[in-house]
Formats: C-alpha cells, sequence, structure tokens
C-alpha cells in the first residue's frame, strides 16, 4: 500500500516536473470508464465502438487540442469504477471521465467529479437521480422515464384498457413500472395483473400463464436486456400472441442489439424508445452503415450514447475555445443543441439532462431482419422523473 | 385446466433439470467426487448445438446428439487429464479447483461467443402450443418430456440390468473390491465421468430454448443442480429423478400461484426436506 502510494507520487512528480506542463496543455484525456467485460460487456462496446468511429470520422484534434481516449473496464462493479475513476483523474489528469455501463457505477463516481471538477459524461445509465448528485454530470443517453411514460400515455390512447405488467424485481424494472402505471392510469387504462420476477429468473412459464389467464388487452414489460430474447419466444411458445394480447414497453427490451435474434416471436411488439437502427434519416442512414462496415454489426441506443456524448465534448470543447478546466466546459454543455442520428436532442441547462424525442416503435420485418419502425413522435420529452418535482 | 396447464409446466421443466443434474448425481453420488463444474459442460453442450443449428444449418435433431457426444468427449479428456488427480483430495480441494474450472470457461465463452444470450433456430414444428383435450400444450415441452422420459428409463435399465452397470455399483461400492475382481476401477470411473456430461451437454442444448444460453449459465444454475442432487440423495437416479420433479412442479407452481414469492418456493421446499430427510427424499443412512 505505501508502496504503491509512494510510486504514484513519484510517478505524478516526474510527470509534473518533465515539462509536461506544456504537453498538459495541448491534450484533452478523457478516461472512458465502461464493462468491457462480464454481463453489461456488450454496453462497453458499442459506446467504445461509436466513439472510436467519431474520431476516425472527425479527426482527433479540436479547438487546436489533441483528443485522446483513455479505455478502461471496470465490469459494471461500482468499487471498480470509483478505484479507476480515481487513477485516471490523480495519476492520468484526465479533463472528463466518461462512460458508465449501469446506474451504481455512475453513482460511484459522482463525488470525485465534484471533489476534482471534472465533467462527468454518463453515456448509458438511465435513472433519474444520476444528475442531481454532481453538478459535473451531464448525460448523453436517456432515462427510463422518459420511454416509461410514453408508453403509458400512448397505450391509454390508442384503445389498451387492460394491461398486465411483468417487470423484473430490480431498481430499474420498478423505476419503469412506476412511471408506466402512474401514466397509463392517469390516462384512464386499468392494470389487472403486476408480476415482479426474481431478476435471475430461468423460465418465464409460470408468470406468463398467469398474464394469460388474466385476459389483458395487452402486456407491459421489463425485464434486462438479455432476458428479453426469452420472454418473447416463451410468450409467442405459450400463444398470448394467438389470443391477441399485445406486447408493449419501454425500448431495452427490443434492443437492436438482440433483436434480430429473437426472431419472429418479437414480431408486433411496440415500445418507446430513444433510438431505433431504423430511424429514417439521413444522419442515421450513413451512421448505421459506417457502424456496420467498421463493426460488422448494428449500432444500438448505446453505442448513440457514446457517439452523442463525445460529440458533446467535441462542440464544448469548440465553444470555449479549447479551455478544459470543469467549470467552463460543463458551462458549455448546457442548453447545447444538436442533431443526433436519433434526431434532435438538447441537453437541459437546469438538470443537465438530456431532453430526447420519444418514437413509438413496433417490430417488423425489413429485407429479413427484425427492426424496429418507428410510426409516431413524442418531441422534446425532458425527464419526467425531474418535471415533476 | 389451468392446474394441468401448470403441472404439464411443471414436469418439463423438472425433466430438463433431471438430465441436467443426473450427471452430478452420478459423480456426487456414486463417484464421490464434488463437481461444481458441471454447469459447464451443459454449457458447452448447449453452445456447440448452437453453433451446429444456427451457423451450419443442421437440423436441430442431428445437432442433439452430437451436443451429447462432444460434451462426453470434453468430459472424458478433462477426466483424464485433470479430474483424476483429485479423486482422492479432500472435497475442499475438489471445490475450489472446479470452482476456478467454472470461471475460467465462463470467461473463455465470454471471450470467443460473446456475453449476449444465445438462441438456438428452432424448426417451425417444435414451435407454438397444441390443443390436447382443451388442453394448451406447449410443443417444446413436450418434446423435453418425451426424450428426457425415454432418457430415464434407458438410464435405469443401463445402471440396474446391464454388466457395467453393475460394475460401476461395485466400483462404487467397495473400490478396493471391485479391482481385486478384476473391474477395471479408473475406466469405468471415467466412462461414467464422460457419460455424465454428455448428459449435461444434453441438457444444455435442449434447455436452451427456455433457461437461455450465455456465459454465466454454468453459475446460475449451480445452485439448481446441487438442491436437486440434494433433495433427491445421491445414491440412485430415482432420488434425483423425483427430486426434479417435485422441484420443477413446485417452482411452476408457486410462481404461478404466489408470484410475489415465487422465488422461494423451491428454497423453501429444499429446507423443509432436508430437516426432515437429512440424506435426502432417498439417500442412504449416515453410515457409509
Amino acid at each position: 500500500m505505501l508502496r504503491n502510494f509512494i510510486s504514484a507520487t513519484v510517478a505524478a512528480v516526474g510527470v509534473l516536473s518533465v515539462g509536461a506542463i506544456a504537453q498538459a496543455q495541448e491534450t484533452v484525456k478523457i478516461g472512458l470508464i465502461v464493462p468491457m467485460t462480464g454481463g453489461q460487456a456488450s454496453t462497453g462496446q458499442q459506446i467504445n465502438n461509436a466513439i472510436k468511429l467519431y474520431m476516425q470520422k472527425n479527426g482527433d484534434t479540436v479547438a487546436g487540442k489533441k483528443i485522446e481516449v483513455i479505455l478502461k473496464d471496470d465490469a459494471a462493479l461500482p468499487d471498480n469504477t470509483k478505484r479507476i475513476a480515481q487513477e485516471l483523474i490523480v495519476n492520468e489528469k484526465v479533463n472528463i471521465i466518461a462512460g458508465f455501463g449501469v446506474t451504481p457505477a455512475a453513482l460511484a463516481a459522482a463525488p470525485l467529479a465534484t471533489q476534482a471538477k471534472v465533467p462527468e459524461i454518463v453515456m448509458a445509465a438511465g435513472t433519474s437521480i444520476i444528475t442531481e448528485r454532481s453538478p459535473y454530470i451531464v448525460r448523453t443517453s436517456f432515462t427510463l422515464a422518459q420511454s416509461s411514460t410514453i408508453i403509458g400515455d400512448w397505450a391509454a390512447k390508442n384503445g389498451i384498457k387492460k394491461v398486465a405488467t411483468l417487470t423484473s424485481d430490480y431498481a430499474p424494472g420498478n423505476d419503469a413500472l412506476a412511471a408506466f402505471k402512474e401514466h397509463f392510469v392517469a390516462g384512464g387504462g386499468e392494470v389487472v395483473e403486476e408480476v415482479k420476477v426474481p431478476l435471475a429468473n430461468p423460465d418465464f412459464a409460470p408468470f406468463l400463464q398467469r398474464m394469460k389467464d388474466s385476459k389483458p388487452d395487452a402486456v407491459f414489460v421489463f425485464v434486462p436486456a438479455g432476458q428479453g430474447g426469452n420472454f418473447m419466444k416463451q410468450y409467442a411458445e405459450r400463444g398470448l400472441d394467438k389470443s391477441g394480447i399485445k406486447v408493449i414497453g419501454p425500448g431495452d427490451v427490443m434492443d437492436d442489439d438482440l433483436l434480430n435474434n429473437m426472431g419472429d416471436a418479437a414480431l408486433g411488439a411496440v415500445t418507446a424508445h430513444l433510438y431505433s437502427a431504423a430511424h429514417p434519416s439521413a444522419m442515421n442512414k450513413d451512421f448505421v452503415a459506417s457502424y456496420k462496415k467498421a463493426y460488422n454489426t448494428r449500432p444500438g441506443f448505446m453505442a448513440v450514447g457514446g457517439w452523442d456524448g463525445i460529440h458533446l465534448v467535441y462542440e464544448a470543447l469548440k465553444k470555449t475555445g479549447g479551455k478544459a478546466d470543469g467549470d467552463s466546459l460543463i458551462a458549455a454543455m448546457k442548453g447545447m443543441k444538436w442533431e443526433s442520428p436519433r434526431g434532435p436532442i438538447s441537453i437541459d441547462p437546469e438538470t443537465r439532462d438530456i431532453v430526447q424525442n420519444i418514437y413509438i416503435r413496433k417490430v417488423e420485418k425489413v429485407d429479413g431482419e427484425l427492426y424496429n419502425i418507428e410510426f409516431a413522435t413524442f418531441e422534446a420529452v425532458k425527464d419526467p422523473g425531474k418535471t415533476k418535482k | 385446466m389451468t392446474l394441468l396447464t401448470i403441472l404439464f409446466d411443471g414436469v418439463a421443466y423438472g425433466m430438463l433439470l433431471f438430465v441436467l443434474a443426473c450427471g452430478l448425481a452420478v459423480t456426487l453420488g456414486l463417484m464421490n467426487f464434488v463437481n461444481l463444474a458441471h454447469g459447464a459442460f451443459a454449457m458447452a453442450g448447449g453452445y456447440i448445438c448452437a453453433i451446429l443449428v444456427n451457423r451450419s444449418g443442421l437440423p436441430f435433431f442431428a445437432a442433439l446428439p452430437i451436443a451429447f457426444v462432444a460434451s462426453a468427449a470434453i468430459g472424458a479428456l478433462l477426466e483424464r487429464s485433470l479430474y483424476r488427480h483429485l479423486y482422492t483430495r479432500s472435497h475442499l480441494d475438489q471445490v475450489l479447483f472446479t470452482i476456478g474450472l467454472v470461471f475460467m470457461s465462463v470467461t473463455a465463452v465470454d471471450y470467443f461467443m460473446g456475453s449476449s444470450q444465445t438462441f438456438i433456430h428452432l424448426p417451425d414444428y417444435l414451435q407454438g402450443q397444441i390443443n390436447l383435450f382443451g388442453l394448451g400444450v406447449g410443443r417444446y415441452r413436450l418434446m423435453i418430456i418425451v426424450i428426457c422420459g425415454l432418457l430415464t428409463v434407458a438410464l435405469q435399465m443401463i445402471l440396474s440390468r446391464t454388466r457395467f452397470g453393475s460394475r460401476l455399483r461395485a466400483a462404487v461400492d467397495d473400490p478396493r473390491a471391485a479391482s481385486g475382481l478384476g473391474i477395471n476401477v479408473p475406466q469405468v470411473f471415467a466412462l461414467t465421468f464422460a457419460f455424465g456430461c454428455g448428459l449435461a451437454g444434453l441438457g444444455g442444448a435442449l434447455g436452451a430454448e427456455i433457461l437461455g444460453l450465455d456465459p454465466y449459465f454454468p453459475l446460475k444454475f449451480m445452485i439448481y443442480f446441487l438442491i436437486v442432487v440434494t433433495v433427491g440423495g445421491s445414491s440412485s437416479i430415482t432420488g434425483p429423478f423425483l427430486a426434479s420433479l417435485l422441484l420443477g412442479i413446485g417452482d411452476v407452481a408457486g410462481k404461478y400461484y404466489v408470484p410475489k414469492l415465487g422465488a422461494f418456493v423451491i428454497y423453501t421446499m429444499m429446507i423443509v426436506i432436508l430437516i426432515w430427510r437429512p440424506n435426502g427424499l432417498f439417500g442412504r443412512s449416515a453410515a457409509r
């Protein structure tokens, strides 16, 4: 421990003394902390891919500064995240920390961002409270409440009267359920059955049977990304699709990453989300094509969070004229508006959270592949988790 | 009618648990070796089947026996190279060794196959439900019940009626006397171990559709395998079989009727049964 401390100090002093002060002014270092291994690895890979792609396209210098991204794997474990963030800030002197695959990871780094006045750009995690934990946090992903409230509003207005809910029993699942229920019931809908399934749930059969027996118009689903496919398969196996019960939910379940592997069982599912690889804009077509060419797979909403995150850094640096201290960057980021592959988005100047369109989409087959096809848009949705206050 | 559907789902789930876990019952009960890496062989079978079906376009039913043979071959290889050195070691050594294997298999599969869920493309005739006397029956689950039922009968026959079965039982009861009588004990154990691994592989391939398949499979289901073996007692095939059925039905029914407590049912049953019969439902007495 002591030896580590001494070597770290020596290294730090060394860096300072070897005329590195001049160098530090020319490079802007971004510490990218994402899960590259473990169950959340696909999140980290997508973010990292998107950032690499962005830097290939836009060059690695902006406003006279060279951008350097230091990639670190935290395996989505918050204690790792905190340690890595500290090392990056203290030893590597990064100007920005970014990434954060899950909510606990983003929260673990928040006090460090405040103390060191280093902007923390959240590119994935989706719980409302995150941006409130430090004045240096900016989010370019989404909040769960954004998509869950919208699907609740949409369902109530589109002839769905009775809904049975099936959500995983963990924080995001409970968030999604609460947000959906509030808006759906306010819109005149009725929740006839509410089932929370254990997070590590091997078999949906009994829960699905319960859904079927309660005869709802639709089933509202939120399960961790990996389980969505299993859910849809068993939903079709049990014949819920044939009894006319629709599947609705926030779009995480129908992530572009997994959608194609789910098979035709997923057809017809209606979800609300911020991004679909099939979003019909020239910018998105270009983004999807170059992403596919580089990585031979389709980008999902996590990739877009990474893409917009690095874009935000570039634009903020342009605005500050290369000044890379935390306060100038955050001030520049507040209220920034731009066109993203997902559509028009902006950073709310008050909450530093993302404001974006939420699209209602239906799973359809296009050229033999499954896509979420957008058919209705709710414009400039703020995080309802905060506007309530 | 719902009751029958629940029963049917429970039986299918239990049968699947049995095929997955019975290899463990054999190594743990008959060979007295704690193999926590059992689920890794199930995962291997699942991924082999997925690769064959999805990438090479092999029919599902052709891929199943290959998954069995390939997992058995991997099992035989590891038995000869690694496991046999640990037969005489303490249980703690065995646990540490095999849990290490589990973590290695998780990372290896994560590296080669990616961390996301893998699905096996099923033929159309296995998807959906058919109507039996007004009862909605999942085709895939029906197939599981048929295959696993036949397997169970075959296993019981092999153990009780064949020469190999009696050699195995002899080798287990008293290895020294058995080898004195000219039975090649290590060979019998190696064959049994490989066969158990093959069964796990088959279970993994069959179960991918229902349980899901990702690199964390061996860790996620380790508990279930152990419950089956401890509740069933590890001295025969019948014990784990009945325990699997009981747990499968209990788990499914519990989740249906009391969804809030769903996840607890299976553990509660285990605790109650173990207090009532510490050696498992069909365990032999502690005299051993």
